[in-house]
């Protein structure tokens, strides 16, 4: 019960820092750290979700049913999916902002006023 | 300053919801249906050890498939803003201590070893072909830091990527003929529950997934590496 406590609020807490980074951070690189942050604390609160206390991984030992001995493995498939989801947005986040840097020769948002009326 | 102090009342907002939301939090007694399906269909559909590999290869593949499909895509778009001509410039040479080019020729070999073994024993032991396909990438990633200048071919890399997503697709469709249905693990014999050789298709699969994984990550980063000579 704490174990799952801490792990879900670590993963809250995560969130919130990545967050926190994301929206006041001026530098895109800073802004997509924040973003993979945030990324990590939703995937551990996922874990989280599915963990059932005084329960094993789900892999079977044997050929015998075991579904009263085993965590939720839904949530598990879940987060390997999104890890990889995420991994993919955060290679297109740094490509788009190599751009941005060739284009315009800086990564600080509050010069890349183009679409600012 | 304003704006730090609007981005810290929102940040108050959800962690006010999301101390509730842990307040409000009790784990289940028991596994819900749909997992109570795959923890006891695992081994009389698929044969596999490690139930989060039978439904990600076989109970939901073709999700996986969407998914490979969008980190294809990834590759695809990363080499399309990056690329571009990079043929007449010549690639900045960075310092590189003997250290990591001495220990890059012992580990390299090593790590794509301990990738193959990871995807390959996916349904038996945790890992699988997303796990194993960045194992590989890393080994790429060792050797990119090790040489900046270093500059893969785009060709083989592709080729990899492709042929493995082909005979992905041909097993699906094997699975459709042959099977009960599109990337069915059935189209080989189950086999002993335990040995490596077993879970009918799946380890072939994973494998394949491996591959393809470790080829579009490795692109990615040749793609990002190559970026930094213009």
């Amino acid at each position: 019960m704490t174990l799952l406590n801490l792990a879900m609020g670590t993963g809250f807490i995560l969130i919130l820092i990545g967050l926190f980074g994301a929206l006041t951070q001026r530098d895109i690189l800073r802004m997509i750290v924040g973003f993979t942050i945030a990324a990590t604390g939703t995937n551990l609160v996922l874990i989280a979700v599915g963990f059932l206390p005084n329960r094993t991984a789900p892999i079977l030992e044997s050929t015998a049913p075991m579904a009263d001995a085993i965590v939720d493995p839904v949530p598990q498939a879940l987060v390997l999916t999104a890890i990889v989801i995420g991994l993919g947005v955060t290679a297109l986040m740094l490509a788009f902002a190599y751009k941005i840097h060739a284009a315009k020769g800086t990564l600080d948002i509050s010069k890349l006023t183009d679409l600012k009326w | 300053m304003t704006k730090r102090l609007i981005a810290l009342l929102l940040l108050l907002g959800l962690g006010t919801i999301f101390a509730d939301l842990i307040r409000g939090f009790t784990p289940d007694p028991a596994l819900n249906m749909s997992a109570q399906f795959y923890a006891a269909r695992t081994v009389v559909d698929t044969g596999a050890a490690n139930i989060v590999t039978a439904i990600i290869v076989t109970f939901r593949g073709l999700d996986t498939l969407g998914e490979v499909t969008v980190l294809f895509l990834t590759a695809a778009i990363v080499a399309l803003v990056l690329g571009g001509n990079v043929s007449g410039v010549k690639p900045r040479n960075w310092p590189v201590g003997e250290l990591l080019q001495t220990g890059t020729k012992l580990l390299v070999p090593l790590i794509v070893l301990f990738g193959a073994y990871v995807f390959i024993n996916g349904h038996l032991t945790p890992g699988g072909g997303f796990q194993g396909g960045a194992i590989l990438a890393s080994a790429v990633l060792l050797l990119l830091l090790a040489n900046p200048a270093r500059r893969f071919g785009h060709q083989l890399i592709s080729r990899v990527e492709a042929v493995s997503g082909l005979f992905y697709v041909g097993i699906g469709v094997l699975g459709l003929v042959l099977a009960g249905g599109f990337l069915d693990n059935r189209i080989l014999p189950l086999g002993e529950f335990g040995s490596i050789l077993s879970a009918g298709a799946i380890p072939l699969i994973y494998a394949l997934i491996g591959l393809k994984v470790g080829a579009e990550f490795s692109s990615i980063m040749a793609s990002l590496s190559e970026s930094e000579d213009k």
